[in-house]
């Protein structure tokens, strides 16, 4: 898959990721918007999981740790063929297994997130089980900035680094926001790179929207021998829609007809440039 | 016949299990010593992981372990496990459903003097709460390697939580064992003992006294809190002019209050008496000071079982 297709896919992703938000009128919109390019890559360049090898250990894992941005996994498991979109189109609704946060109900998801702080030991843990058994899998863990003020997720750090491993890969979607505002005013992460360094990791920062700079920084796992990779993701938080680029009160704000309407005509203008790039 | 701590039994059952299985992996959180596993981790290096003093680490790890197919045991004192880690243990293991083996040492008032901190005297009550988790307590060594052994291809999220003190032999070693199916030990009419782990053998030594006094009872350790043993529970307490629960655990949430709900809903209306820690600063003092303080020293059990039929 090309840079290009991958690019009109991330357009496309928005539009659903706006659809069955606008539809289920429920979702976290902001973040599932900055962290698409992300999982785009991942699950188009990187993971080769699919439905076919899902249900088998000998794989690559990926978690969200930041489970609030459901709609953006959820989007691309449906475009890589682990549920039809009529399904998907169930989100919130009763008894339903789409809920807002990912739940392993649903076909290819890998573990229950949502409370923060988890997805990182848990995805800990799957790396030492590899390294145990001398298997050549890695495990992907996205995790929000915000969600870095949790201590668990320092204890896994700790052990990641203990039990050297190279095979566990820490993407932490920089958005700089998180629902009660700048995350350099709740709770100051900076200097976040000396932060993961200091503790033993090795690590990178991007272009967290950037599907090229992804794509690079990925083939250059493992950064370091040894070291656990962490990338630091510096994305725009509601990414792709004017109106709801770096807006605090987009965290979980369900657009209106009007805003919708707008917001897939966004985005339609931009898959038309770039089909004309 | 004075036996082994469980806690020994627990760690040789496991480190013989793991020589032949490599899958069995143990996490400890700076609680390979107290978790007796010194030598597991001298004899099987490559299958124990330490991640220090983590406890929401050690639970979130065991998740991970468990999803690429390994056999965890995630071991730590029940009282850091179950209240430190308890996020992780509803979202990680049970609501993820991750077959980990959580297993709470030097639980109940094991730690005795070191006090309240240490103590783990609501991990039944909060544990009941979370779905899809079974909770199995051990009276004696029998019970504990038939647990442990279980446990290893049990394919759901289990609690295991015992002491460290040397234990009453209370099984043959023909008896059967099943995780959910409680053991009726005696059969007596009078009066009927329901215990759940090491206060088992305090109800058994209750009971030889009573019998002295010819009062007939019955005596069911329930290892297993849940999923309960409801239908032995209800065949058990047919006649009987008396039932006393026992645990090393709050009076609030605990098996005398499973219980009580069972009794209530069934309009079973008898003399129901549930012993347990009462909901105060507790006193200080070891494991079994602190026990025979609560109304669990066997002579006092008697003399409470008598008051509560006559």
């Amino acid at each position: 898959m090309n840079i290009k297709t991958l690019q009109s896919k991330s357009i496309e992703y928005r539009k659903t990721i706006l659809e069955i938000i606008y539809k289920s009128g429920a979702g976290h919109t902001a973040g599932s918007l900055s962290c698409i390019d992300i999982l785009n890559v991942l699950y188009n360049k990187i993971l080769k999981v699919d439905p076919s090898n899902f249900n088998s250990n000998d794989r690559n894992h990926y978690i969200q740790s930041k489970g609030h941005s459901v709609e953006a996994l959820y989007t691309i498991l449906c475009d890589k063929g682990f549920y039809t979109k009529e399904q998907l189109l169930t989100l919130n609704k009763f008894n339903s297994h789409f809920i807002g946060h990912p739940t392993r109900k649903v076909f290819g998801v890998e573990h229950n997130t949502g409370a923060l702080g988890h997805g990182l030991s848990v995805a800990v843990g799957m790396a030492i089980g590899f390294k145990l058994d001398t298997k050549p899998y890695s495990v992907f863990t996205l995790l929000g900035d915000g969600e870095l003020s949790e201590g668990s997720v320092w204890e896994g750090l700790m052990t990641a680094n203990k039990y050297n491993l190279d095979n566990l890969i820490i993407i932490i979607d920089r958005n700089r926001l998180q629902i009660t505002g700048e995350t350099e005013n709740v709770n100051p992460l900076e200097p976040l790179k000396e932060k993961f360094t200091s503790f033993g990791l090795s690590v990178k920062e991007v272009n967290g929207n950037s599907v090229e700079d992804l794509i690079n920084v990925f083939k250059e796992v493992p950064f370091e021998n040894k070291k656990p990779n962490v990338i630091i993701a510096n994305t725009i938080k509601g990414k792709g829609v004017s109106f709801i680029e770096n807006e605090v009160v987009w965290h979980h704000k369900v657009p209106d007809d009007d805003q919708y309407t707008k917001a897939i005509d966004e985005l339609n203008k931009q898959k038309i440039q770039l089909e004309n790039d | 016949m004075i036996e082994k701590a469980n806690l020994e039994v627990f760690s040789e059952t496991l480190l013989d299990l793991a020589r032949h299985d490599k899958d069995i992996v143990v996490v400890t959180s700076d609680s390979r010593g107290s978790g007796k596993l010194t030598n597991f981790g001298k004899e099987l290096p490559d299958q124990i992981i330490e991640v220090g003093i983590a406890e929401q680490n050690l639970v979130a790890i065991c998740a991970g372990l468990s999803a690429v197919g390994k056999k965890v045991f995630g071991v730590s004192p029940s009282s850091f496990l179950t209240a430190r880690a308890l996020e992780q243990i509803k979202n990680d293991i049970a609501y993820s459903n991750h077959p980990v083996t959580l297993v709470g040492i030097s639980s109940g008032v094991s730690y005795g003097q070191l006090g309240s901190t240490h103590h783990s005297i609501h991990d039944i009550a909060v544990l009941r709460a979370i779905n899809n988790l079974n909770i199995v307590i051990p009276c004696d060594n029998f019970e504990t390697k038939k647990i442990i052994q279980a446990a290893v291809n049990f394919n759901e999220p289990l609690f295991v939580r015992f002491g460290k003190k040397p234990m009453l032999k209370i099984h043959n070693d023909n008896q059967s064992f099943k995780i959910g199916k409680g053991i009726s030990i005696k059969e007596g009419k009078d009066l009927v003992f329901i215990a759940t782990g090491e206060t088992v053998q305090r109800a058994y030594k209750a009971i030889e006294i009573l019998e002295k006094d010819n009062f007939k009872c019955t005596l069911i350790s329930m290892h297993t809190i849940k999923p309960f043993d409801e239908s032995l529970f209800l065949d058990s307490i047919k006649h009987t002019r008396g039932i006393i629960t026992l645990e090393e655990h709050s009076e609030s949430g605990g098996l005398g209050e499973r219980c009580s709900s069972i009794l209530a809903q069934k309009k079973i209306t008898t003399n129901f008496k549930i012993i347990g820690f009462p909901d105060e600063y507790m006193i200080n003092g070891s494991q079994s000071d602190v026990l025979d303080h609560y109304n669990m020293e066997p002579k006092r059990l008697a003399e409470i079982a008598k008051n509560l039929i006559s």
